[in-house]
C-alpha cells in the first residue's frame, strides 16, 4: 500500500525528522489560506501516487497567496497519469543548498533492511542507480539488532556530510529507521533531505510503501489507503479475498493458486491470445467466493472468452462447479467459457457442469488454444 | 533415499485443531506419515484423528514427550513468527510453514534467528514436501505423485501440481517435492535444496519451477553451471506479468526492472538448462 507524501512526512515527524511547515488544501481557497498563514513564498505539490509529479507540472512555486490560489486551482483541476489531483500540499518554500538522498528498503537478497545514502539526492534514485551505482552508500541493518549510532556516522562520513550536521543526520536516520519498523514499511524514502541555505536539515518529499500482510497490526495506517490507483474490480475482489489484476486482453480468466495464475496468462499469450486478467481464487475457494470471481472477470466488456483453470488440491473441483453454475444463473454470460478441472473430485465436477454448455479441456495446452479459437470464433462473429 | 523427509520423519502438527490444520492432518496421516502430535495452545490435553494424535500447549512439551523431529506450521499469518520461533527453540531441526501472508519484517527476524540456530526452514507460503510413497508434510495431495528418480522444487503450489500430474500420467516418478514458497523471504531457496538433490542418490534429473520477482533463479542458474552434474529442466511462470504489480504471491513482482521472467530464462538457457514453454512440456524436455 502506497501513501502520499503528506501522509509519509507525517509519520516521519513523529520520529523526530523535520519537515517543512505547511498543511494539506483540498480547494484553492484553502491553499491561499495555508500560504497567507505560512507567509512568504510556498511550494503548492499535487497529491497523487504516482511518480514525475513535478515534471508533469503539479509541483510549483507560489510567490504570494494570491498566486497560491491561481496554482491551486489549476492543478486541483489536473490529471496526472490518469489520476485525478484531489488535494495539494502547501509547503513553505525552502533555500536548498544540498540535496541528500536517504531510503530504507526490504533487500531481499540479503535477507535484511539496507539504508541507503546519496549524496545525488532530489533525482530519482533508480536512475543514480543506474548511472553512477557508486554514488549510493549501502548499509544493511541486523533486523534482529536494528540500525545502530556508528552506522549513521559511517553514512554521514561516505556522503560527506559536514561534521555539524552528523547529529541531527543521526537523528533523522534513527528516525527513519523506526518509522520504518513501527509502520510495517517496505520502504520508506526522503528525497530530497536537504541543507538549507541557513543550514538546517530538512525532509523536503516523503515516500512510504507499506507490506499488505502487515495492515492488520496497523489499522490506523489501513485507514489511509487511497482508492483511486486501484481499478474497482481489483476492489471489489479484495473484498472477496480474491487476488486479481485487470490486464488488457480480452480472454478472462479464473484459476486456483498464483502461479498456476501467471501460467495460464502466459499459455493463452504463448497460444497468440491475450489475457484480461490475473485472478487467483486462492486455496480452498468456496462456492460463493467462485461466484464472486465470475461476476467480477465479466463486469469487464472486453473479455470474449473466460478460461477456468482449476487443479484441485485442497481446492475441490465439485465445489469450483457449484459455484460456476450458481453464477451462470446469477449473470447469465453470453460469452463462451472453456474450462478444465484437474484433481479432488474433478468427475463429480466435470458432470455438474456437462449440461451447462461450457466448452471442456483435458490438458493446459488444450484449454489454451480452445479458449483462443473461441474468442476468434466471437470475433467472426460466427 | 529422498531429502528432507522420509519414513523417519516425526511430525507435529501446529495449529492442529484448526479446520486446515485438521483436514491436512487427516490427510497427512492417510498418506502414511508419521505424525506423532499436534499443538494448540489452550487445547492440550486434546486427542485428535479418532483419539490417535495427543495435543500440547507448548511444542517444548510435545518435543520431550513424543522425540517430534519436524513441525509442520498451519497457524494464522499473525500467529506464524512466533510459532516458528517456539518450534526452532523446542529443538526441531526441520520446520514447514504453510501459512501465507506472514509480515515481510516478521520473516526477515524469523530467518536471521534460524540461521544463527542452523534450523532449516521450508516455506513460508508453501505448499510443503512429498515424497512418494513415504511421507508427505503439507498440502500436496498425495495422489498426484508416485516413487521416482526427479526431484521437483518450486515456489509456487498448484503450478507444481500440474508437473506432478504430467510426470505420473507418463509414469515418472518423484524423489521428493519441495514447495520453497512465494514468499520474497524465505527459508529455504532453490539453491539449498538443489545441492540437496545433487547430493541425493536417488534423485537423477532436476525439475525447477521459479516465477517472476526476486534473483534467486538466476543465482541458481550459477549454481547449477558451476556445482551440479545432474540434468536439470525448468519453468518460469509471469512471462507476460505487468511491472508493478504483485501477482498473487508476495515475491512475484517485477519490480525496477529486476525480476523479468526473461532474464531468469536467460541465465538458465546459458547454464545449460533446458527450460519449457509451458509446464506439459517438462517431461519430454526430462526424457
Amino acid at each position: 500500500m502506497k501513501l502520499h507524501e503528506y501522509q509519509s512526512k507525517q509519520i516521519f515527524a513523529r520520529y523526530g525528522i523535520p519537515i517543512p511547515k505547511g498543511k494539506v488544501a483540498t480547494t484553492a481557497e484553502d491553499a491561499r489560506n495555508i500560504a497567507t498563514e505560512l507567509g512568504g513564498r510556498v511550494v503548492i505539490k499535487s497529491q497523487v501516487l504516482v511518480g514525475g509529479r513535478g515534471k508533469a507540472g503539479g509541483i510549483r512555486v507560489a510567490k504570494d497567496p494570491r498566486d497560491a490560489e491561481d496554482i491551486a486551482t489549476q492543478i486541483l483541476a489536473m490529471e496526472i497519469k490518469g489520476l485525478p489531483v484531489r488535494k495539494v500540499l502547501v509547503d513553505e518554500a525552502a533555500s536548498i543548498s544540498k540535496e541528500i538522498y536517504l531510503g530504507i528498503t526490504n533487500d531481499r537478497a540479503a535477507r535484511k533492511p539496507v539504508m541507503m545514502a546519496s549524496s545525488a539526492g532530489g533525482v530519482e534514485i533508480e536512475e543514480v542507480a543506474r548511472t553512477s551505482p557508486e554514488k549510493i552508500i549501502k548499509e544493511h541493518i541486523d533486523p534482529l539488532l536494528g540500525f545502530k549510532d556508528y552506522q549513521s556516522r559511517d553514512i554521514a562520513i561516505a556522503i560527506d556530510l559536514p561534521k555539524q550536521h552528523w547529529k541531527l543526520f543521526n537523528q533523522i536516520a534513527t528516525g527513519l529507521w523506526h518509522a520504518y519498523q513501527d509502520s510495517d514499511a517496505t520502504l520508506a524514502e526522503i528525497n530530497p533531505l536537504v541543507i538549507t541555505e541557513d543550514n538546517r536539515l530538512i525532509a523536503l518529499d516523503g515516500k512510504m510503501l507499506l507490506d499488505d500482510n502487515a495492515l492488520f497490526r496497523h489499522s490506523d495506517l489501513s485507514e489511509l489507503r487511497d482508492l483511486d490507483i486501484e481499478a474497482p474490480s481489483e476492489i471489489e475482489a479484495r473484498k472477496y479475498g480474491l487476488s486479481f489484476i485487470k490486464l488488457d486482453g480480452n480472454i478472462g480468466c479464473m484459476v486456483n493458486g498464483a502461479g498456476l495464475a501467471m501460467t495460464t496468462m502466459d499459455i493463452i499469450k504463448l497460444f497468440g491470445g491475450e489475457p484480461a486478467n490475473f485472478l487467483d481464487i486462492g486455496g480452498g475457494a468456496g462456492s460463493d467466493k467462485v461466484a464472486a470471481a465470475m461476476r467480477i472477470i465479466l463486469t469487464d466488456p472486453n473479455v470474449k472468452t473466460v478460461l477456468l483453470n482449476i487443479f484441485g488440491g485442497i481446492t475441490r473441483c465439485d465445489e469450483v462447479a457449484r459455484g460456476i453454475l450458481f453464477a451462470l444463473e446469477e449473470v447469465k454470460p453470453k460469452v463462451p467459457m472453456v474450462v478444465r478441472l484437474v484433481g479432488t473430485n474433478a468427475d463429480e465436477g466435470r458432470k455438474l457442469l456437462s449440461d451447462a454448455n461450457m466448452i471442456t479441456a483435458d490438458t493446459l495446452a488444450n484449454a489454451a488454444q480452445k479458449a483462443v479459437d473461441a474468442v476468434n470464433s466471437v470475433k467472426a462473429g460466427r | 533415499m529422498s531429502i528432507l523427509i522420509n519414513k523417519n520423519t516425526r511430525l507435529i502438527v501446529h495449529g492442529i485443531t484448526g479446520n486446515e490444520g485438521l483436514f491436512h492432518t487427516t490427510q497427512m496421516v492417510l498418506y502414511g506419515t508419521n505424525v506423532v502430535a499436534g499443538m494448540t495452545p489452550g487445547k492440550g490435553g486434546e486427542w485428535v484423528i479418532d483419539g490417535k494424535i495427543p495435543v500440547f500447549d507448548s511444542v517444548k512439551v510435545a518435543v520431550d514427550a513424543t522425540g517430534a523431529n519436524t513441525s509442520c506450521i498451519f497457524v494464522p499469518a499473525r500467529f506464524a513468527a512466533d510459532s516458528i520461533y517456539e518450534a526452532a527453540d523446542a529443538g526441531i531441526s526441520l520446520i514447514v510453514c504453510i501459512t501465507e501472508g506472514i509480515p515481510v519484517q516478521d520473516m526477515m527476524r524469523v530467518r536471521n534467528y534460524l540461521d544463527q540456530k542452523r534450523v532449516r526452514l521450508v516455506g513460508p507460503n508453501c505448499p510443503g514436501l512429498l515424497t512418494p510413497g513415504e511421507a508427505k508434510v503439507g498440502i500436496i495431495p498425495g495422489n498426484i505423485a508416485i516413487p521416482g528418480n526427479v526431484g521437483v522444487v518450486s515456489r509456487s503450489g498448484t503450478l507444481t501440481y500440474e508437473v506432478l500430474y504430467a510426470l505420473m500420467i507418463l509414469d515418472r516418478g518423484v524423489s521428493t517435492c519441495v514447495g520453497i514458497g512465494g514468499d520474497p523471504i524465505n527459508g529455504t531457496n532453490f539453491i539449498d535444496t538443489l545441492a540437496m538433490f545433487e547430493d541425493d542418490p536417488q534423485t537423477e534429473k532436476v525439475v525447477m519451477i521459479g516465477e517472476i520477482g526476486g534473483t534467486d533463479e538466476e543465482k541458481a542458474a550459477e549454481y547449477i553451471s558451476s556445482q551440479m552434474t545432474k540434468p536439470v529442466v525448468s519453468f518460469i511462470a509471469g512471462q507476460t506479468a505487468p511491472p508493478g504489480k504483485r501477482m498473487g504471491h508476495a515475491g512475484a513482482i517485477v519490480e525496477g526492472g529486476s525480476g523479468l521472467a526473461v532474464d531468469k530464462i536467460k541465465a538458465l538457457k546459458n547454464a545449460g538448462v533446458k527450460v519449457a514453454t509451458h509446464p506439459e512440456e517438462i517431461p519430454s524436455l526430462l526424457f
